[in-house]
């Protein structure tokens, strides 16, 4: 009986707690950085692309909602002829992110992609592809790879380091 | 003013009254809940989500009205209707305002009484006629409930009426210009608001509809508006039985005179519709059979002993 009064009591003092609701539209929760939302498709520091088309995030992608096609430049480097993402069917693991050896696709914390249609989901590269850096500032593969190519081996050109020794367990 | 004119905007306006409380009622109970749980109930359509009420009604009327094939036809469509046509019927004797009412029976009190017995046939053939285990099930507990609760609830206001002298409701109201009843008959009290929230099956004595046991309840095989007027018929019924909680035990339109009497009436009956409210998110739903048990073991002679202390406490003061 005293419980019942106690219960009735303490349910009424909830009146004065603030409430857990966010109002969405309006309040935002903030993400945090690491976040798994919309995929986006990054530039070295030059402005460069940094996806050089090696296949291995759509390899890697457990729903198989990634599709490109390499191709090379006037200089022997690859880039993605077109790289699509169909985010209807994305469940946002993350996968393709470790899988990159570029840091090139990059998962943002930015989930408000809702669409009216259905074919809006489907993301070509004009759309995946930001003007930035994304989460590795400064990081520019060509630099730490070195590339080949007919007038020079790698490593070999102005702004270029020697490549990382990966029999090598220093940093 | 011409007295059938004035009779007929009476009884228009209480009945307007119930039915704008009881639509409003739909709003406020998930505000109210809402704030109860840390959340904010429906706060998006229109100023506080007061809108919701309008929305609501849209869709209860614009929902498919299906008869399952294997249902009493007649009967189905009848049981729904009789819910609220008997809650109305009980709002006629409820006495607003010392002029504002739509009758004073000398017999106020057995009027109410006889109104929600027969509230008891809208679940009974409502379940049977679905032709459905689940709605029987709701509908035999329905009954079981209601019958026996009726009888405390009629014995838990003999003490009022006791110091009345009266079944008016008019003259219980007079009664209570010195000493509100819920001071000397707060047992009395306390068994009306329990066995009218059983009355009603409110929560949590919401046994007959149950959903984590009985999906719905009497009303499973229902939808669209039909499914509304026991809704409708539900928060009617927590109208009236807060209405009448007022009048008999908190004293009516009596207040001080910086309010009018109608004022002082509105404003203790939602009082008393919140306390429903916060009952429902404080309580959870006791067994069926507990429920019974404790009617009968507990609240039957408690009732009495209330009728018998309130008998020898007039007897001796004369």
């Amino acid at each position: 009986m005293l419980s019942i009064i106690r219960s009735i009591y303490l349910v009424f003092l909830r009146m004065f707690r603030p409430r857990f609701t966010v109002q969405y539209p309006e309040e935002k929760i903030k993400l945090p950085a690491r976040w798994r939302g919309r995929i986006v498709l990054t530039r070295d520091p030059d402005g460069g692309e940094r996806c050089v088309g090696c296949y291995l995030c759509a390899v890697a992608c457990p729903v198989d909602c990634i599709a490109l096609q390499a191709t090379e430049d006037e200089h022997g480097r690859r880039y993605p002829e077109f790289f699509r993402i169909n985010f209807s069917r994305c469940i946002f693991c993350g996968l393709c992110e470790e899988a990159c050896p570029t840091y090139a696709i990059q998962l943002t914390p930015d989930f408000e992609m809702s669409e009216y249609d259905r074919q809006n989901m489907v993301y070509e590269k004009e759309e995946l592809l930001i003007n930035g850096e994304g989460k590795y500032k400064g990081y520019n593969f060509y630099n730490v790879s070195g590339l080949k190519t007919g007038e020079k081996d790698k490593g070999e050109a102005d702004n270029e380091n020697p490549p990382i020794d990966v029999r090598d367990l220093m940093p | 003013m011409n007295p059938i004119v004035q009779n007929l905007l009476i009884v228009f306006g209480v009945l307007f009254g119930a039915l704008t409380m009881a639509a409003g009622l739909i709003w406020i109970e998930r505000r109210m809940l809402g704030l109860w749980q840390d959340r904010y109930g429906p706060n998006r359509v229109g100023p506080f989500g007061i809108f919701q009420v309008i929305a609501d009604m849209i869709k209860i009327f614009f929902k498919e009205d299906w008869i399952p094939p294997f249902a009493d036809r007649t009967i189905f469509t009848v049981a729904p209707a009789i819910v609220v046509a008997t809650v109305l019927l009980g709002f006629a004797i409820v006495p607003v305002a010392p002029n504002v009412f739509v009758v004073d029976f000398n017999i106020g009190i057995l009027f109410f009484l006889a109104t929600s017995s027969i509230g008891v046939y809208s679940l009974v053939l409502g379940g049977w006629s679905s032709n459905n285990k689940y709605s029987l099930l709701g509908a035999l507990r329905g009954t079981a409930q209601m019958i026996s609760y009726e009888v405390f609830m009629g014995l838990s206001l003999m003490g009022v009426v006791m110091m009345t002298g009266s079944f008016s409701l008019h003259s219980i109201v007079e009664a209570q210009q010195g000493m509100w009843f819920v001071v000397p008959q707060i047992v009395g009290f306390v068994i009306f608001i329990i066995a009218a929230l059983a009355e009603t099956h409110r929560l949590p004595f919401d046994i007959p509809e149950a959903e984590s046991e009985l999906i719905a309840g009497y009303h499973s095989e229902y939808s669209g508006m039909k499914f509304g007027m026991f809704f409708v018929g539900e928060y009617l019924g927590i109208t009236l039985i807060s209405a009448l909680t007022v009048t008999l035990f908190l004293g009516g339109w009596l207040g001080p005179s910086f309010l009018p009497p109608f004022a002082w009436f509105s404003l203790k009956t939602l009082v008393v519709i919140l306390f429903i409210v916060l009952l429902r998110a404080a309580l959870p739903r006791p067994r069926y059979d507990q429920l019974l048990s404790y009617g009968w073991k507990v609240l039957l002679p408690l009732s009495l002993l209330n009728i018998l202390v309130t008998g020898a406490v007039i007897l001796a003061t004369g």
